[in-house]
Parts: C-alpha cells; structure tokens; sequence
C-alpha cells in the first residue's frame, strides 16, 4: 500500500509543473466537451415556454424611420415577426434577419411617419406573441454624425468640461494667500465635492446599467468599473510614489496630488460627456444655453478642487493648463463617444470608472485634511466636506430642474 | 403557455430631464458654431416645419399609405387548417332529418381541440378551438327546428358551449348547472349533447362560459349562430364576420385584432362582391378585454338589424357599435365598382389587423 502511495507521489513529482498546472483544464474541457455531446444527459427536455429576452441598445430616428438596434439578453433564439407603432403595425426591415440568437443582435428599420415633439411606443411582437417595448419619450430626429455634428460635440465639451474647470482654477492664488488652516478646510471641501461626485456618477451609471443587456453584466459593469479603476490608480500611485521618493520635494507631492485629482476628475467627465452626448443624439436632450451654463458651473468647482493641493509651492502656468485639460477634455471625448456610438454597457463600465477614480483621489487627498494635531475629522474639516458636497448639490440643481 | 413580457422604456436620466424647456434658449450655441447639419433637429420652429413636410413619404423605407404587417410574409392558412376567405361564406346546417312530426333535427357535432395557429404572420398563438379553427363553425338552421349538437372536450381544460338563444337552464353551458344531468361542466374526455329550439330568430353567438371567462373566450371557444325566420329573407350573397382579437402576450390586452381571425386578410385578398346585388353580412362581435368594437364600411350605406331579430332594420348608416356579445346584420348593394374599405372604426384596432377591403365586380 505505502509503496504503491510512493510511487504514485514519485511519478507526479517527476512531471514537469506546466502539465500539472494543464492537466485539470484539459480534464474540465473534456468533461464539457462529452456534456455538451451528450446534450446534457440527465437534465430532460426543458421546461416552459422559450425566454424571450430582447435588450434595445439604442435607437435613431430619421425621416419616416424608426431605427432600433436589439440584443438577444435571453437564452433562446427570438424571432421578431411583427412590429407596431403606436398601436398600428408597421412595415420594418431587419438588417441582420428577423431571427436573433443568444447574445446576437440585429438592427430593425421602421417605415413610420414619426412627427417631431410626439411620443411613441415601438412594440416588437415576437413569433411566440411576446411584445417586447421600447418608448421614445420625444421624437426628434437623430443627427447625422458629420463633421459638423462632431464639431458641435467638441463646443459641447469645451463649455461644459475645459473652460469651467480652468475658470475654476483661477483660484490658485487665492489659496495660496490662506493660511495652512484654511487650506485644510478648502481641501476637505474638495473632499466633499468629489464624494459626491462619486455617488452621481455611480447612481447614473447603475441607472443607464438598467438599459443594457443584463448577459454582459448590467449593473455589475458599474462595480467592475470602479474596481478597475481604483485598484489601477492605486497601482500607478505606488509605482509613481517608489520613483517620486528618491526626488521628493514638499511642492512636488502637491503637484503630483493636483494631477490625481486632475486624472480622477477627468475620468468622470468622461462619463459626463457620454451621457450628455448619448442623450442629445437620441433627442432626450435639447441643447439649451441654460443646461450648458448649468454644467459649466457646476464643473467650475472641479476646478478648485484640483488647486487645492496646490496652495504650497511653484506652479507653472504650462502645467495648470495641462491639469485643466486632463480634467476638462475627456468630456469631449466623452460627448463623441455618447453620440456616435452609444452603448450602455459601455456607458455602465465608464461610469464605474469614473466612481473608481474618484474613491482613489479621495483616499489619496484624504490625509491633507488633517490639522496639526493629526485628527482627520476636525470641525474644519466636517465644515468643509459638508460645503462640497452641498456646493454640488445646489449646482447640481441647475441642471436636474 | 405565458410569455413573458418585458418592458424596456427609455426613462430619461434625471439629469437631463426637463431640459426640454431650455429648447428656445438654443441661441449661445446656435449663433456661434457651424451647424447646418444639425439644425434640422434640434427643434427651432422652421426645423420643424421642414421635416414635418417630408416626413410622409420620405422615408429610406417605404411607408405605407395605411397600416399592415410587414410584407415578405403571409399566414399559413394550410397549416392553419381554415382560410378567412372561405370561412365568409361558410354555413354549416348540420345534418338535417325530418322528425315524424315533421320538424326538421339539425344535428352537429363540436370538439374542443387545443392548437396552435398563425394569427399574423409569424406569430404564433396557443389557441383553444372548436373543430380546430376560430371562429368555430358557423351553425345555421331554421326557426323552430329541433337542434342537437354534440360537445366532445379533447382539450386540456374543462369547457362548455354556452348558446346565446332561448333553451332551458340545464342546456345553458353553465357550470354549475345541469350537472347531475350530464350538462354543466363538461371536463376534458367527456362529452354532452345540447338540445333545444332553433329561437329566436337573428344572429346569435356561441361561447365556452368556463371561468375565467376572458380567457376561456378569448383563446378562441366561440363561433356565430343564425337562425333563420321562417319567412326567410330575400336572396342575398351572405357573409360571416366574426369580430375578434387576440392577446397574444396575455397580458390582458390584444395584440392583434381582425374579423376572422387573420389580421389584415382582407387587405391582400378583398372580400369580392357584385355590384348591385344584396350583400348581408352576420357581424358578431366577440372581441375581449375592449368593450366595444364597431364596424365602418367606405363610401356605401347599409341597413342595420341588431340582433337581427326584427325584420325591419332599425337604422341606415355606414358605421354601428357593437359591444361585447353584441351582434346584427348589414344588409347593403354596393352601387359603384371599386375597391371599399371597411374597418373598425376604433382606430386602434383598424390598425392592429381589423382592416379589409371590399372588391366590387
């Protein structure tokens, strides 16, 4: 018995580690492989109807056409046989076949009289009878992603992301003048201003999350972002800080926190972009000049918020430019991505991102809020946190209405 | 079978909402950027006229004149096992023999049969049907004949046959009642015999009265019966429409409407009538979960007999409301030759299917 247990011990230890590492792998596949085979011996013929699962991605209107793009989000085939607009069928075209399978997708043109301003209801009737529906609140027709078009979503992001957060910055000097106790105080307010940040962009990627495809992660986008972004962050920081400690001046470590900020704020731009870009291509936005004052100065504090860690030290005016635009331009990008090519679990993940981003610069700003005695939740500090979140909320109401 | 049904709305982000009305402060960006491309939708008041004016017919897909499902595709009335066009003129008298009193027995012989059918093209629905299509057979005989039909259950569910008409309680097709006698429920393998005179005379309907009864009607267990009066009435080219609808997601509201099942048939394949000659059209409404439906012929008047159980009609018009249960009979010579539409004049349903033409010859 024991020599039998040896020699088997023996002839394992003799393998090379990369087959004792493939060998499971290779089992599980092949154990697959025959279940699948097999069709899954055991388990009988299902039961119930088919799953009829069909997540609208997005949808453009052009004149007499209603364009919709579906996705499978169910485990069986769906066949779309019918569709009505309105309460009244309609003609459609299916670019991909009226057939989608499991996670495939195909995009429907409605021939339909749509009228500007009115709100209609697409109602995708399947092979089985099921109706699957997608409402458009207010029709207005899609823009044609041209040059123009692209032009105007680069205004869109100058205003709301690069000119407030640079407009916002003109307060370098101001707190360089304070005392450090006050600093303390305007970094705390930054601190508040970023949480949040951080709890608008995560409710509004979890509530764009509800639109996406649930097979592809849904709502868990939004975690899954975040964590991505903080734990990559947090990687960048401690190989930047091993580098930054042989060189480490005091105006260094404030400049350096100012481009955290910077490279947080601008992440959640991003997703700020993509919603406002997603959301004037599909109508639901009338680009106002009262919205875009809104977003502007709700973005100004941003601006503050990446020249507080600032108050010690030489700043050069290159590079408080080059922070405003880390901050400010991913909004452009943002508002391209939105318009042209809306999609979103992609909108899900890069509000997750932003969320990530933002967790990290605050647990990065964090320890500058402390007094002289070292305690990190002093009066001036609670003052601050709770200014921020409160200037974001009153700025915030300029554009929620 | 239920079908599960999912919502998926846009609910704008809060955000964003209401920014609506920031639409006529469009001037800071309007004034400065190039922006033909875009003007046309964001909603200034000439954009809106301009797209308003080519919206009809500008389409990169064609859009029809009026509703209709998408083409490429028709329903298999084969598979179906009955065809719209032929159940118009379809009257089923029975097997006639002459009593010793010499009073005429119309017997007929009905099964529930649970089976799918085409209601539009491509969509498929688990029906519950007498003989195997809907609307059932058209049962037509003679005031004052002895009628006996036959219900055999070969559904999966208990049913009945519940006539409209004049009978005694136990041959009502209640629940409930008649029992002990064989009648009233009649559970899946099990058969029952009605028995009663053909009275009075009109249109009338047919209908399985298990609960719930919505679903149990609405699934398909209903078809017309007309008795004729014994003065019998003039020579006319007679047709069939049974107003009905289908829930098709059960969802308690229809997904698709016709008379005779077919959503639209009649737009491919109109209903042809000589011009001149009486038509008479039996309209029975049997459609569920909308309390009324109605009925409106282009271009053409008719008389209209409600119940049909008056000689003389009640009314000349081109459209009458009929609510659930309700029935009569249209009598009308179209004078002109052409092609006449005839809906309901509930818009909604004419456009959900309940849409047909006449063709006049």
């Amino acid at each position: 018995m024991e020599a039998r247990a040896a020699t088997t011990q023996g002839a394992l230890n003799r393998m090379p580690s990369w087959l004792l590492g493939l060998a499971p792998l290779l089992l599980i596949a092949a154990a697959i492989g025959l279940f699948a085979a097999l069709g899954g011996p055991g388990l009988g013929e299902r039961s119930g109807p088919p799953v009829e699962d069909v997540a609208i991605e997005s949808s453009a209107l052009r004149p007499g056409e209603i364009e919709l793009t579906l996705r499978n989000d169910g485990p069986d085939p769906v066949e779309i046989a019918q569709v009505a607009v309105n309460d009244g069928y309609a003609a459609f075209e299916a670019s991909e076949g009226r057939t989608i399978d499991r996670l495939g997708s195909t995009t429907i043109a409605i021939g339909y009289p749509w009228i500007e301003g009115e709100a209609y209801t697409v109602s995708l009737l399947t092979s089985t009878g099921g109706t699957i529906e997608h409402e458009i609140p207010v029709a207005a027709e899609t823009p044609a992603a041209d040059a123009d078009f692209f032009g105007l979503m680069a205004l869109l992001g100058v205003y709301v992301g690069v000119i407030p957060i640079s407009l916002g910055m003109l307060w370098l000097p101001f707190v360089r003048r304070i005392g450090a106790g006050w600093v303390q105080i305007l970094i705390a307010f930054t601190v508040g201003l970023l949480a949040f940040l951080a709890v608008e962009a995560g409710l509004e990627g979890l509530e764009i999350a509800g639109e996406a495809p649930a097979a592809f992660g849904g709502a868990a986008l939004v975690f899954l972002g975040a964590i991505v972004a903080y734990l990559s962050l947090a990687g960048i920081d401690g190989w930047l800080r091993g580098r930054g400690e042989r060189a480490s001046a005091a105006g260094a470590a404030g400049g350096y926190l100012a481009l955290m900020v910077a490279i947080g704020i601008g992440l959640h731009n991003l997703g700020e972009g993509l919603a406002i870009g997603s959301a004037y291509a599909s109508g639901a936005l009338a680009l106002g000049a009262f919205l875009v004052i809104g977003f502007a100065i709700h973005n100004t504090t941003e601006g503050l918020a990446i020249v507080a860690p600032l108050a010690e030290g030489r700043s050069r005016a290159g590079r408080l430019l080059m922070l405003g635009l880390i901050a400010g331009a991913p909004a452009i990008v943002g508002a391209w991505v939105g318009a042209a090519a809306f999609n979103p679990s992609l909108a899900a993940l890069l509000f997750g991102v932003g969320v990530g981003a933002i967790a990290q610069v605050i647990v990065q700003l964090a320890p500058a809020m402390r007094d002289a005695a070292g305690r990190l939740l002093h009066p001036g500090a609670v003052g601050g946190l709770l200014a921020g979140i409160g200037a974001l909320y009153v700025t915030g109401l300029l554009v929620s209405v | 079978m239920d079908v599960p049904k999912k919502k998926t709305g846009i609910s704008r982000r809060r955000l964003l909402a209401g920014s609506a009305i920031a639409a006529p402060t469009l001037a800071l960006l309007h004034e400065r950027i190039p922006h033909r491309g875009v003007h046309d939708a964001l909603g200034g008041h000439d954009a809106t006229a301009a797209t308003t004016e080519q919206m009809p017919h500008g389409g990169h897909t064609a859009t029809a004149a009026h509703a209709g499902f998408a083409p490429g595709r028709t329903v298999d009335h084969a598979a179906n096992g009955f065809d719209p066009t032929e159940m118009l003129r379809d009257f089923d008298y029975g097997r006639a023999t002459r009593l010793a009193s010499g009073r005429v027995l119309r017997e007929w012989e009905l099964v529930a049969i649970d089976r799918e059918i085409e209601v539009a093209p491509g969509v498929k629905y688990p029906a519950w049907t007498y003989n195997g299509r809907v609307p059932g057979p058209t049962l037509r005989c003679h005031e004052g004949d002895l009628l006996r039909i036959r219900f055999a259950n070969g559904s999966e569910h208990p049913h009945t046959i519940h006539f409209h008409g004049i009978h005694p309680a136990f041959m009502d097709g209640m629940p409930g009642i008649g029992e002990e006698l064989g009648g009233g429920t009649i559970e899946p393998g099990q058969d029952f015999t009605y028995e009663f005179d053909a009275t009075p005379f009109g249109v009338h309907l047919y209908h399985c009265h298990i609960s719930p009864l919505a679903s149990h009607i609405s699934r398909g267990l209903y078809g017309a019966f007309i008795v004729d009066p014994r003065s019998g009435r003039a020579d006319a080219d007679e047709l069939v429409m049974v107003m009905n609808g289908f829930d098709t997601n059960f969802d308690g509201s229809n997904e698709v409407y016709a008379v005779n099942t077919v959503g639209f048939h009649h737009i491919a394949d109109p209903v042809r009538v000589r011009r001149g000659e009486l038509v008479r059209i039996y309209l029975v409404n049997v459609l569920e979960f909308d309390p009324l439906n109605s009925f409106h012929v282009h271009a053409n008047f008719f008389d209209y007999y409600p119940t049909g159980t008056r000689l003389e009609p009640t009314e000349h018009t081109d459209t009458i409301v009929q609510g659930q249960g309700q029935r009569g009979i249209l009598e009308l010579r179209f004078p002109h030759p052409g092609k006449y539409m005839f809906h309901a004049h509930v818009s909604e349903f004419a456009e959900l299917g309940w849409t047909g033409f006449f063709e006049v010859t």
